[in-house]
């Protein structure tokens, strides 16, 4: 509570009648352009509530006589941003799959689409830039299950592999040990053999008998693999499931038959194009 | 040498203080019209750098097709500065900082030799508000008139004379920022755009805005910018010395001040007449007889007020004047008045820090190249092993072509035996005119070629007669072994 106002003998001015430790405060009064503002402040808070939403209720908020809205507002630059991408998506739309490489800048505009639709979609299983890990397919090599030319990659996308849809890549490898098909000592010489494939060791006759007897129909006899069928080749570098004698003997006991889902359910022609040519473009597409 | 105040100085600083109110309100400055060799050379320096400020960007400039054909032209949607035959590109910005760093190093070492010269003839602020007040005098009279025009009741006359003022400093206002989005925009297409309301919203802003301010601040805030909002004042008493040509107030030869009747002697008594002139024609409202002033901005037009009063009283003039205080003491002491020593180690320094920054952009603007690169790495995965067992790294290349004509180029690696180099896609590389091109490269070696971890690698871009045209470090990596 003010105590005694006094006036400060120096400059002639009340004291607020305050003291701190012997310390009083002049009653200044405000400059005149600082009450200004603050009254200025007041009127523009009070036309800002009414012409935008501001006050929360207990169903929303009060909606303001301009009508503005910031998700209408995302909405309309979102609008805008699709519009913008609209000519590219609209020529890539139109374009065979196999000329879009022929425009640098269309081609820049796909793979850039195509990232950016890849981190979304596809880095889950295949990791950013499509580095793949033990049993998701390495993008960027040049080991393909089910081709590496561009209008394969797109039916690989755009259906997938062992899923529902009707067009969906299907394969499938027995379980050779699990179902009894072979013995576990057969399992074993036909793992010998398949690493001999890549010159990892030598193989006894009978792994090579074997092979040809149960595998080669798929695998081919060189054990070079077939595209059609999503049967890798067996006789390079690269495992999808790790190339040690314990991986493969695994493999070929319990089988391996990974799945994709089909993205043309979700993701419309353009999107899968654009994904198509970024896949390719990571190096490893024929 | 001593330069410090001496008790007196002291003593009516001290009061000066007292007598002030925490909060003072504004004490409107009425300055009056003076002539003179000071204010000459500021009308002269005013319609220099108007005349360069509005016309600048009506200058044409060949480019040839496909370019702007503005002189200087700041493109920030196409991203480019264009100036006569230079084209800056964004990552050459840091020639701005360069201009930057020489204006403001110009600045030092000008305010160390004649003081506030920019704040009295070449600031903005002070351009316009002498802008502002020439056509207040104009329409309103000189400063007695004005001042009777305020105190005045308000009549038909006196809103009729405001109103044409505020008019025309509004039209001059709006004429400002004109001028100011024609650097960024083609002037004589978007002047017409601009009366048939067909320009951008953004132009109309920034029109608005700088109508605004230019209003506000010459025509209403003046002196009090330089005074209350304008941080230079604060620290340029850092640049200047006794050595630097400050506006003074001779006080050992002006005091005792007093009026003086025509043929009285002149004995006993100072030169000052305390006509006041020197306070009437200030723009910032001080009295320089007061001693150096934070608010003084060394505009030289109380020396033209009091040369004339001296010339009138038949005293020598230079009561006040342009002059270093090491001679005015000189003066003072009646000891030999010493020659103006320009050069000072901090002059000297000033001046080596431009010449070497002036060189350094030089050097860089020569060495300036039509074709830059860049190179970026694919890091996920870090490296691919191809079925064969190859090493395979990608990048992602891109290649400025800064020319104006479309560019067909060679790439080639080095640092890396064996690698052999393939771009994704059918295109040739080839850049368009004023552009970037980006490619996809990827660089193959035979595994036992293959680096174990990193190795530095670099990309060169030739043209077809296979001169090098610019390079690029990166890195190649292979399995560690
Ligand atoms: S004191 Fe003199 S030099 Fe300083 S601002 Fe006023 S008129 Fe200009
Ligand atoms: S103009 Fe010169 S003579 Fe007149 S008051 Fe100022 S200093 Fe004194």
């Amino acid at each position: 509570m003010p105590t005694k106002i006094e006036k400060d003998a120096v400059t002639g001015t009340d004291t607020t009648g305050h003291e701190w430790d012997g310390v009083k405060e002049l009653n200044t009064p405000l400059p005149s352009w600082w009450i200004y503002t603050f009254w200025a402040t007041i009127v523009f808070a009070i036309v800002y509530c009414v012409l935008y939403p501001a006050w929360p209720s207990l169903d929303g908020h009060t909606r303001g006589v301009l009508g503005y809205w910031s998700r209408a507002e995302l909405a309309q630059e979102l609008d805008t941003q699709v519009r913008a991408r609209g000519r590219y998506v609209e020529r890539i739309r139109a374009t065979p799959l196999a000329d879009i490489g022929k425009d640098p800048e269309l081609l820049n505009f796909a793979i850039a689409g195509g990232r950016s639709a890849f981190q979304t979609n596809c880095v889950q299983c295949h990791g950013a830039g499509g580095a793949g890990s033990k049993g998701y397919p390495n993008l960027a090599d040049d080991e393909w299950l089910w081709g590496g030319k561009l209008d394969q990659l797109h039916a690989t996308i755009a259906y997938g592999v062992r899923n529902a849809h009707e067009k969906s890549r299907q394969s499938a490898m027995p379980r050779f040990g699990a179902d009894g098909i072979l013995t576990a000592a057969q399992v074993g010489a036909v793992t010998d053999y398949v690493l001999s494939l890549s010159g990892h060791g030598t193989a006894a006759p009978e792994g090579a008998k074997l092979f040809q007897d149960n595998c080669a129909a798929c695998h081919q006899a060189d054990g070079k693999g077939n595209q059609d069928l999503g049967a890798p080749n067996l006789a390079d570098g690269l495992w999808l499931y790790g190339g040690d004698r314990n991986s493969i003997y695994r493999s070929v006991f319990y089988a391996r038959n990974g799945s994709m889902p089909a993205w043309a359910d979700r993701l419309d022609e353009a999107t899968l194009k654009m994904l198509a040519i970024y896949v390719h473009s990571l190096g490893g597409g024929r | 040498m001593d330069t410090r105040l001496n008790d007196e100085d002291a003593v009516s600083v001290r009061v000066r203080k007292e007598a002030q109110p925490l909060y003072a309100t504004r004490i409107k400055v009425y300055p009056r019209a003076v002539a003179g060799r000071w204010r000459t050379i500021k009308w002269s320096v005013l319609v220099l750098l108007l005349a360069l400020y509005y016309l600048v960007p009506w200058l044409r400039w060949d480019r040839g097709p496909g370019a702007p054909d503005q002189a200087i032209l700041i493109d920030l949607e196409g991203r480019r500065g264009w100036f006569f035959d230079v084209t800056i590109w964004p990552q050459e910005v840091y020639f701005v900082t360069g201009l930057l760093i020489l204006g403001a190093v110009g600045l030092f070492l000008a305010t160390s030799l004649f003081g506030r010269i920019w704040c009295g003839f070449a600031c903005p602020q002070t351009v316009w508000t002498d802008l502002f007040m020439l056509v207040e005098r104009l329409i309103e009279g000189d400063r007695n008139a004005r001042v009777r025009l305020d105190r005045a009741p308000m009549s038909g006359g006196k809103i009729a004379r405001k109103g044409l003022k505020h008019a025309a400093w509004l039209a001059i206002a709006a004429a400002t920022g004109g001028a100011w989005v024609f650097y960024y925009v083609d002037a004589p297409s978007t002047v017409v755009k601009i009366f048939r309301g067909e320009a951008s919203l953004e132009i109309y802003f920034f029109i608005g805005l700088l109508t605004a301010t230019t209003y506000m601040l010459a025509g209403w805030a003046r002196e009090q910018v330089c005074t209350y909002m304008c941080p230079w004042p604060r620290f340029q008493a850092a640049m200047l010395d006794e050595q630097s040509l400050l506006v003074t107030y001779e006080k050992w030869r002006g005091e005792t001040r007093g009026k003086h009747k025509a043929g009285a002697s002149w004995e006993g008594r100072g030169d000052c007449v305390d006509c006041t002139l020197c306070v009437a024609v200030c723009p910032m409202g001080i009295d320089i007889r007061d001693g150096q002033q934070l608010e003084c901005i060394g505009c030289g037009l109380c020396v033209d007020a009091c040369n004339q009063t001296m010339d009138k009283v038949g005293r020598p003039r230079g009561l006040i004047r342009w002059d270093t205080l090491a001679r005015q003491q000189d003066r003072e002491r009646r000891a030999a008045v010493g020659a103006w020593r320009a050069l000072r180690p901090r002059t000297l320094l000033y001046g080596a820090l431009l010449l070497i920054v002036t060189g350094a952009m030089l050097t860089a603007f020569l060495l300036r190249t039509d074709t830059e690169l860049t190179v970026q790495r694919d890091r996920s995965p870090n490296f691919v092993r191809l079925s064969n067992g190859d090493i395979r790294n990608s990048y992602t290349v891109k290649v400025l072509n800064k020319t104006r004509e479309e560019r067909s180029l060679v790439l080639s690696l080095d640092g890396l035996a064996q690698a052999s180099l393939a771009q994704v896609g059918d295109g040739a590389f080839t850049v368009h005119p004023d552009s970037v091109g980006t490619f996809r490269i990827l660089v193959t070696v035979p595994a036992t070629a293959a680096p174990s971890g990193s190795r530095s690698i670099e990309f060169i871009v030739r043209d077809r007669q296979g001169r090098e045209r610019a390079a690029h470090g990166a890195v190649f990596i292979g399995p560690a072994r």
